[in-house]
């Protein structure tokens, strides 16, 4: 149930973006990773669920190697991740938006849906039910109709992670996930990310408003021109002498 | 061996033309991001205005051809001010649409005026070829070269100094900068599409009188121009003149050696080879204007 | 539309041959059918998956020359050569499916141009095989058992039940994961991979759906026409089939539908007051004018003013009624 990241390398185009990066995340923890702007930590996020090959490392879930494989492979496996742009199916609604992010909860092919039997009519019945679960949890029941891409920023964010949390994962990465919020709306988020946690998700976020890593996170990494260069609980972190170096300083509000 | 220099000298003349239809739609592809299905028609349109001013008013084959460019420029500068600048913020599909639209509108207008009958453009050059050694090659040939060679040149020079050019590579590259230093946008972009448009059709004025002119001219046309581009790299003025002329020589070479029936397979050949291949084109790393 | 209309528009279905006997009106209801099925195979392709592929008329064009061919010169019934020529058709939409998966936007359609201009040339110059431009002539008309299905009324029912499976297919797709996987990768793509949508898989599975379905209106068409020619690759086909997918409401299942008996009967009744090249003529304006006015097609906006306020495109509500 561990997701292990070994030796992490990655560069394109000359630039070194990941220079054997290392890190475990502890199974039902939060971890956040932070660091300056450019420090490679969306280059990660993409490097471990399948967006961006690897230059060289390897990344391991429950003993079994994710180097490699699609983001869909990835995603079946249990590791499921958002986008640091805001990232719906834009003309679909967001009950449409969430039930299609149930893909994997069904394994219904091609025969099976021309075939139609009782079986697949009972299951759609049944994603139908998750769906205002979902939607529910996240606290959208009164968007549930509207467009996805009609509805204020906030909301959509909270329509990416509803369709994340559709995917059923096990390991959930959240990049960004407080980024343009309001601090109402980052309280509401940090909430549902307890709250996602004590449902036994494991949860790896990258963030750069500390108010809200320290806030939530068991663990922090962080990062630095693509080497980890602290890891600790977030009161060593706030403590620790290179970290402050590295941010030239602020161990409160936005980096 | 004879037959080898033959092919390469008619490959050429048909690639200097290839070349100005690719070098105008790497324009408005490459730059613009517009999927011009439509630019085959501009190149049809200048054949037949070439026509018209030299069967009906009689004018002179020079005098014809830049008939056909100021038509082409005017009619490209219209289409991109009524239909592509309304639509800018949309997704390229629709731009794609649109031109799709405009290209069956063109197409089938010109049926309508013309007539399905082929035509037959005038040219005041003698007909007997000129023989250099193993070569033969009409005089008209040879003037449609000359021109076409002539006006690759004339986009060279704007590209790269005139003011103009100027504006046009700094819009494509960065367009909010160059917005900021004063480049008007709207103009760039309504020159742009008139330039490249421009262009097809004095490719088409230059073909017309060796080959025929009839209305469905233009679907091939677009094709080639697309697969110049695709070979030569989107934006790339340098791969458009280089990939216009070994298109040309390509056909002419499987025309001769393979099949003359399939001598328009090569622009799609090459369409689908270079796109599963090597998609960026064969001189990716040049410069790009945009 | 209510269980009272689709009632009633299936017994007028079923019926029609009797009310509508002139075999000139039957002779375009046949020909809308078969064009409905063509546009419903697109809309699969271009209204729900998102890819433009304009060499539609490829997957058409090898359905009738397959069936065509394996009737004639093999001397093969009808529905072998009808099976074959779906399978042929769903060969040629893995092809250009496993394409897609290379390409995207302007170039994926540049290739199925080109894959399908390739396909028109070897028509042309492959006379062997095909004949080359004189075409086939004399293709069979289908048999039913010890019936043969030569007369308009029997063509009729075979269209219908073409069309109506084909609508079937579609819907039953549509409403499942399948669809909305196809939709997703139209929304996006990257988002659509994040939660498990394997893009591969259901590119290939659309463009092979798609292809089959338009191979089964090539074989009508091929065994309606009893003639079969280069012409049948011809872009005019394409197109049309574009316009009527994108008249009617891409992504919706009715708009093809709508769509191709719009712009079947459309130019029948056009014929009368005009040639061919002011239809195609009119087709690109409409085309151009659509873009701007009706983006979406006529179906949506029909729904859109029955309900009032802005719904989301429609897509996978699955009637559980």
């Amino acid at each position: 149930m561990t997701l292990a990241v070994s030796d992490l390398a990655v560069s394109f185009g000359g630039v070194t973006a990941l220079d054997g990066v290392s890190f475990t995340v502890r199974p039902g923890s939060i971890t956040s990773i932070i660091g300056p702007n450019g420090a490679g930590k969306t280059t990660a996020f993409n490097a471990i669920t399948g967006y961006l090959q690897p230059t060289a490392g390897r990344i391991n879930y429950d003993g079994a190697a994710l180097t490699g494989l699609r983001p869909s492979a990835i995603a079946r496996r249990g590791v499921v991740r958002t986008f640091q742009r805001t990232s719906v199916f834009p003309s679909l609604s967001v009950a449409d938006n969430v039930l299609t992010g149930l893909h994997l909860s069904s394994t219904a092919g091609f025969l099976d849906v021309l075939v139609r039997r009782r079986w697949l009519v009972l299951e759609e019945s049944s994603l139908h039910t998750d769906v205002e679960e979902i939607i529910g949890f996240v606290g959208l029941g009164h968007r549930r109709d509207e467009m996805a891409s009609a509805l204020p920023y906030g909301e959509q964010r909270l329509v990416e992670l509803a369709l994340a949390l559709a995917a059923r994962p096990r390991v959930l990465l959240l990049d960004e996930p407080g980024a343009g919020m309001t601090g109402a709306e980052k309280t509401v988020v940090s909430g549902l990310i307890r709250q996602v946690r004590e449902q036994g998700v494991t949860i790896l976020l990258v963030e750069h408003d500390m108010r809200m890593v320290m806030g939530i996170s068991d663990t922090v990494i962080v990062l630095n021109h693509g080497r980890v260069i602290a890891e600790g609980t977030p009161g060593e972190i706030q403590a620790h002498p290179d970290v402050i170096r590295a941010y030239l300083g602020a161990p409160r509000g936005p980096a | 061996m004879d037959q080898l220099l033959q092919h390469l000298v008619n490959g050429l003349v048909l690639g200097g033309t290839y070349a100005l239809l690719g070098i105008g739609l790497t324009l408005i592809f490459g730059l613009m991001n517009v999927v011009n299905f439509a630019h085959g028609e501009f190149y049809t349109l200048g054949a037949y205005v070439a026509f018209a001013a030299l069967t009906l008013a009689g004018v002179n084959f020079i005098v014809g051809i830049l008939a056909a460019i100021v038509a082409g420029a005017a009619l490209g500068w219209l289409c991109e001010v009524t239909l592509l600048r309304p639509l800018r913020s949309e997704s390229i599909d629709t731009t794609m649409l649109v031109m799709i639209g405009v290209w069956i509108a063109m197409q089938n207008g010109e049926l309508l005026v013309w007539g399905g009958v082929a035509k037959s453009i005038p040219h005041p050059f003698p007909t007997a070829p000129l023989v250099m050694g193993p070569v033969a090659i009409a005089p008209l040939r040879v003037i449609v070269l000359i021109l076409a060679v002539g006006l690759i040149a004339s986009s060279w020079l704007l590209i790269h100094q005139t003011k103009l050019g100027r504006a046009m590579r700094a819009t494509f590259q960065d367009r909010d900068t160059a917005a900021l230093m004063g480049v008007s946008i709207g103009r760039v972009h309504a020159a742009t599409f008139a330039f490249g448009s421009a262009l097809a059709s004095a490719a088409g004025a230059l073909l017309g009188p060796v080959f025929l002119v009839y209305p469905s001219m233009g679907d091939l046309a677009s094709l080639k121009a697309f697969s110049v581009v695709i070979l030569g790299g989107l934006g790339n003025l340098t791969g458009a003149t280089v990939g216009g002329l070994l298109l040309g020589i390509a056909e002419e070479l499987g025309a001769g050696y393979i099949s003359s029936g399939y001598r328009d397979a090569v622009g799609f050949v090459i369409i689908i080879m270079v796109l599963l291949l090597r998609p960026s084109g064969l001189f990716a790393r040049q410069e790009r204007i945009g | 539309m209510t269980a009272l209309g689709r009632g009633l528009l299936a017994a007028a279905m079923v019926t029609l041959p009797f009310w509508l006997a002139d075999p000139y009106y039957l002779h375009v209801v046949i020909m809308a059918g078969i064009f409905g099925v063509l546009a419903l195979s697109l809309n699969l392709l271009l209204g729900y998956a998102g890819q433009l592929s304009l060499g539609h008329a490829a997957f058409f064009g090898i359905g009738a020359y397959t069936s065509a061919l394996l009737t004639l010169k093999r001397e093969w019934s009808f529905w072998p050569a009808l099976a074959a020529a779906i399978a042929l058709a769903a060969a040629a939409g893995w092809i250009i499916g496993r394409l897609a998966l290379k390409l995207r936007g302007a170039y994926f359609v540049l290739v199925t141009i080109s894959f399908a201009g390739v396909i028109s040339l070897v028509s042309v110059n492959w006379i062997e095989l095909t004949n080359g431009p004189l075409g086939l002539p004399g293709v069979p008309a289908p048999d039913l058992g010890p019936w043969s299905l030569r007369t308009k009324a029997a063509f009729y029912y075979l269209v219908l039940a073409a069309v109506a499976l084909s609508y079937a297919v579609c819907r039953r797709l549509v409403c499942s994961r399948i669809g909305r996987a196809f939709v997703a990768l139209r929304e996006n793509e990257p988002l659509a991979e994040s939660i498990g949508v394997d893009v591969t898989h259901y590119l290939v599975l659309a463009a092979v759906v798609s292809a089959a379905m338009a191979g089964l209106g090539g074989s009508l068409y091929a065994h309606y026409t009893r003639f079969v020619s280069p012409e049948v690759f011809l872009f005019t086909y394409t197109v049309t089939m574009v316009i009527m997918v994108v008249a009617g409401g891409k992504g919706t299942l009715a708009g093809p539908l709508v769509g191709a008996v719009l712009f079947t009967a459309l130019p029948e009744a056009l014929r009368l007051a005009a040639s061919w090249q002011w239809q195609m003529l009119a087709y690109g304006l409409l085309l151009v004018l659509l873009v701007f006015f009706l983006p979406r097609g006529i179906v949506p906006q029909i729904v859109a003013s029955f309900s009032g306020h802005p719904r989301s495109a429609p897509t996978s509500r699955t009637p559980l009624q």
